[in-house]
């Protein structure tokens, strides 16, 4: 199948408006700011049933739909902070492909009456900032943006707002505090950003790939787009193939495919004499797939859940036979305390304390008992924190230990890692 | 004197201010931009940003040290940011940074004595197909081998 979003990157030059509409770019706005009222584009989001590429896989026209019609002004953001260890499909986009992003973005504040914009762009994303701004002030010029768009009466403003280095702005709520100024302390849910978001205001968090996919079906249609991927897990996703592949990269394929067809035909499968040990399939917080696991299950977000995991951020790591996994596991494990942002004291403490006691069994100072107290402290921050940054730090672990008990066992009796592997620390 | 941001970034900020809902949002473009003029970002900084979005020194320099991008000591001319979260270190990232230590010699998170280098191991930069990865300041480089690190250390200390 013909990718979709990522069809023309790669196309010198793609991020100017000229080369951007010289392949059909902002025709769809055009188009639909003449023929469609807002609803009818929440109505398409919501048949083709397109699912948020964040992480959460939340229907996106659903979400549009909570928003209260009371008035109040209301507001979208981009989720442009991609952190999620293993994946950098936005930063793709928004750095070769700017415009089809914002014609996205402007769809979709059309449909949900938005009159100011904001693109959270995570903070190291340089080139990714230029390329964007550059893209917002010739969209302005262009009359895409600004008072009035394209005769149709519509107003919109749209604020390009650059993080500054923290895992945690990702997490919409932190997100909404970062933007406002603070500390990306999430906030307790409910209320949830629809209803009180950013100001105070209603609003309406999306990632980058999300909006992206909202100008391909406003183009072409539900029908179009529900032809493409299982039920319930319409699109295409861009996955982001990372570690042991020969060929590490993004791969934009129809939801569902079997995952192995992702590792060993897009990206190349492994090196020579390699053989497949594990899979990490939607970014590093997604519980950790064996190699008979990935090999059966396909690409969608129903089929990742129903096998124990989940597609998450779409970044996928591959685990070949030489790599321990109580290494692997802690380095994660390490990512989330060091990311934790120390409101929740389960969250903050018992980080710290999984980290360490992964680090004791790596150096092979772990003692009988060391790994089920492992799991006794992730069961202790499990669904007691304010945001899902808890459980993100403790399924990785959690499904490393029941699924490769032997190896952590290994470490404690043996002090060290199983013969064969080498040490990635 | 009081510290002052420079005119064009006070102007930048009063702008800002007037397209936002509300002053206090204008934190972090304020931060960085402060960032951009000040080696680091001290009280004498944070007070002169916060006069500029009218909130309290405390709130600004609550914002400055939660983000890791807002220095608040000096750091190298040429800060060194190895990526070694997962991805890259199953490309030998690790092996990289120590490597980095003893060319510099200095540890993770110091700066050499002459202020040339701040070397730092950062998290996942979202450049995983190109790993291992790291930043020389604003410049990503890819696919770093050991013999690249060293040149590119190189270059930087001999100040190219
Ligand atoms: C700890 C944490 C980190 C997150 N990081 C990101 C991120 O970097 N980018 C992103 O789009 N969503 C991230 N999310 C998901 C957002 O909270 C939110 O669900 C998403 O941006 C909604 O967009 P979508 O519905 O289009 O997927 C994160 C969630 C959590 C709990
Ligand atoms: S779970 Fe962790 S990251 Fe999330 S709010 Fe609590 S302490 Fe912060
Ligand atoms: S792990 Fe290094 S860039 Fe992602």
């Amino acid at each position: 199948m013909e990718p979709i979003i990522t069809r023309h990157l790669g196309t010198p030059d793609l991020w100017r408006l000229d080369t951007y509409r010289a392949h059909g770019g902002y025709e769809t706005l055009t188009k639909a700011l003449q023929e469609h009222q807002p609803d009818d584009l929440i109505t398409m989001v919501r048949d083709a049933g397109l699912r948020g590429r964040g992480g959460a896989g939340f229907p996106t026209g659903v979400k549009w739909g909570f928003l209260p019609k009371d008035g109040r002004p209301r507001y979208l953001i981009c989720n442009g902070d991609e952190s999620e260890p293993g994946t950098f499909k936005d930063r793709l986009l928004l750095e070769n492909d700017p415009h089809q992003v914002l014609e996205g973005l402007i769809l979709s504040c059309y449909a949900v009456g938005a009159h100011l914009a904001f693109i959270y762009l995570r903070g190291e994303f340089f080139l990714s900032a230029r390329r964007v701004q550059e893209a917002i002030d010739e969209a302005y010029q262009a009359g895409y943006l600004g008072e009035n768009i394209l005769g149709s009466g519509m107003n919109l403003e749209v604020l390009l707002h650059r993080g500054a280095g923290a895992y945690i702005c990702g997490e919409e709520t932190g997100l909404i505090e970062s933007l406002e100024g603070k500390r990306a302390y999430p906030r307790i849910k409910p209320p949830f950003p629809a209803n009180i978001g950013a100001f105070g205001m209603p609003t309406v968090v999306n990632n980058v790939e999300t909006l992206a996919n909202v100008r391909h079906i406003v183009a072409h249609g539900a029908e179009w787009y529900n032809s493409i991927g299982p039920e319930r897990n319409r699109g295409t996703r861009m996955w982001c193939v990372s570690g042991r592949v020969r060929k590490p990269g993004v791969y934009e394929v129809p939801l569902g495919i079997p995952l192995r067809d992702l590792i060993f035909d897009h990206a190349g499968g492994l090196e020579e004499g390699r053989t497949l040990k594990a899979v990490i399939p939607g970014g590093s917080s997604s519980p950790i797939l064996t190699a008979e696991e990935a090999m059966e299950v396909d690409s969608d977000f129903d089929a990742l859940q129903r096998a124990g995991t989940m597609g998450g951020s779409g970044g996928l790591m591959v685990l070949d036979d030489r790599v321990c996994v109580v290494q692997s596991s802690y380095i994660i494990s390490e990512f989330y305390h060091d990311e934790s942002c120390g409101q929740c004291t389960p969250c903050r403490q018992g980080t710290g304390w999984m980290t360490k006691l992964l680090h004791r069994i790596e150096h092979g100072e772990g003692r009988p008992g060391d790994v089920d107290l492992l799991l006794s402290m992730g069961a202790n921050i499990f669904g007691r924190t304010i945001c899902p940054l808890g459980d993100a730090a403790v399924w990785p672990v959690e499904s490393a230990i029941n699924k490769f008990r032997s190896e952590f066992d290994h470490h404690i009796s043996d002090k060290r890692c199983l013969p064969g592997t080498e040490s990635i620390l | 004197m009081a510290v002052q941001l420079s005119e064009a970034a006070q102007a930048r900020i009063e702008q800002l201010i007037e397209r936002y809902p509300t002053p206090r949002a204008v934190m972090l473009p304020a931060l960085h931009l402060a960032t951009q003029e000040f080696p680091y970002l001290d009280d004498e900084v944070c007070q002169a940003v916060a006069d500029l979005l009218q909130v309290p020194m405390v709130d600004v320099k609550g914002v400055a040290t939660f983000y890791t991008m807002f220095p608040t000591e000096p750091q190298g001319t040429c800060e060194v940011h190895i990526c070694f979260n997962l991805s890259c270190s199953l490309q030998g990232a690790r092996r990289l940074l120590r490597r980095a230590e003893r060319q510099l010699g200095i540890e993770v998170g110091q700066t050499t004595p002459d202020g040339r280098f701040t070397l730092r191991g950062v998290e996942c930069m979202a450049a995983c197909d190109r790993a291992p990865m790291m930043y020389l300041n604003d410049e990503l480089y890819g696919n770093v081998t050991e013999e690249k690190l060293d040149e590119l250390l190189h270059q930087k200390s001999s100040g190219e």
